[in-house]
Formats: C-alpha cells, structure tokens, sequence
C-alpha cells in the first residue's frame, strides 16, 4: 500500500520546476538571500572557533587575533550576514503564526527584515570602528 | 523501503520543527554572545575567559553548537535537494549531492568536537 501511495505521490509532484524561468518577486530574492546568508555562516563558523580559540588561549593569541588586519572587516562581514538572517528568520517564525503570509504582507515584511538587516549592519560597523 | 535519507529527524514535520526551535535557541544565544560584546566594555583574554568560562555560559554555548549541527544540517541538505538535482546537474546530480551532504556532515562533526573542546578547556 505504501508502494502505491508513493508511486502516486511521485506523479503528482511537479519536480521539474526551472528556477533560472522564474522572474523572483522582492520576498523570494530575501527568502534566498536567507538561504546565502545561512551558508555563509555555515562557513563562518570555522573562522569563528579559530579566532575565539585563538584570542582564549592566551593573552598573546589574543592580541594576535585582535591587531590582525583583516579581523574587523571579516567580523563586520559575518555580523551582516547574521544580522540578516536573524532578522529574516524571526520574519519566517511568523510566518508560521500566520502573520504576514499574504502576498502584500510578505512583500512588507521581507522590507522589514532587510531595512532592520541594513540599519543593524550599519549600526554594528560603526560600533567596531 | 528507503523513502528519505537526508533529514535529521523521523520525518519532514520532525525537521520543521526542529528548524525553528533551535533557530530561537540560537537567536537568544546571538542575542546574549552580542549583547556581552556592546556591553563588556575593553575586551582582553581575561574577560573573554572569564565570561565564557562560567558554568552557566558553557551549557548555553554547548547547547548552541548542538543547535548549530541541527539547524545547519536541514539548512543545508533542503538546499542541497533543492539544487543539486538532475534538471540542472544531470546525471551526476545524486553523486554531487551525496559528495555536498558527505562534506555537510564531516564539518559538522569537526566544528561540534573543536567547539566543544575550546568551550570546555576555558
């Protein structure tokens, strides 16, 4: 039986969708700028434990971490990426209440998202430098 | 029968939920790892050691890491079915799939002993 109720699931998916014909209203570009922003935390995440080790190892490792270059920038970089998708995923949490799931209510509250995103980015540069 | 060999839970429903309740467990952990930053005033190795090094901080940051391979892992194998499929790989797509979620995985395990081990030697 479950054969056959898979057998007939697969027939009725739509599993040829070509994403690269769509033309991408504003909430699908922040719905994939989430999915970005999610992997390029997922790669952050090296970067953070290396340095967090580094700079708690010792009081040198810290100044090592702390006086290198490019830390701020990289920092700032990975703060805007978790700035958005903090802010765009507390946006889908709400989604899940029903709130702003219509096509008009989306399309604000992807807005909301990106100019909270924008504003604490901003915010944040200006508070490491 | 086989049905499903990429979600982290039983089911997609197990995953759905999963997503969002580590997602607000890592938001609250953002909130409070950010919010010592604006506040703790001069950093030093000292300060860092002597915020994270605090039992109460240990189990919050040892329940983010295991929040983080939760999240990350249904993050990353929906993008990876969502993608990496034969309309646009071709007949390569399950093995380049397979290769990305081996890859998810590996890092996974590396980040969750190397966090684990930095967080509790503090």
């Amino acid at each position: 039986m479950s054969t056959d109720r898979s057998a007939k699931g697969a027939a009725h998916r739509p599993v040829n969708l070509d994403l690269t014909q769509f033309s991408f209203p504003f909430a699908a570009l922040a719905s994939i700028t989430h999915r970005i922003t999610g992997v390029i935390l997922f790669g952050a995440i090296g970067f953070l434990l290396w340095w967090f080790g580094e700079a708690t190892s010792s009081p040198e490792g810290f100044a090592a971490v702390a006086g290198s270059g490019s830390f701020k920038f990289l920092v700032w970089l990975i703060l805007c990426a978790v700035s958005y998708h903090f802010f765009a995923g507390i946006k889908h949490l709400l989604l899940d209440f029903h709130i702003a799931d219509t096509i008009e209510g989306g399309e604000l509250a992807a807005k909301i998202a990106v100019g909270l995103a924008a504003v604490t980015s901003l915010l944040l540069g200006i508070w490491i430098w | 029968m086989v049905t499903n060999v990429t979600s982290f839970g039983r089911s997609g429903l197990s995953d759905f939920v999963l997503q969002r309740v580590t997602a607000v467990i890592l938001a609250l952990y953002t909130l409070c790892v950010v919010g010592y930053f604006l506040t703790a005033g001069e950093l030093s190795h000292q300060a860092l050691v002597g915020f994270f090094g605090g039992t109460a901080m240990k189990v919050f940051s040892t329940m983010a890491i295991f929040a983080t391979v939760a999240h990350a892992w249904i993050g990353l194998w929906t993008i990876g079915t969502d993608y990496i499929r034969p309309h646009y790989f071709g007949g390569v797509a399950t093995t380049a799939r397979f290769i990305y979620q081996a890859v998810c995985i590996v890092m996974l395990f590396i980040y969750t002993v190397w966090a684990l081990q930095i967080f509790w030697s503090l």
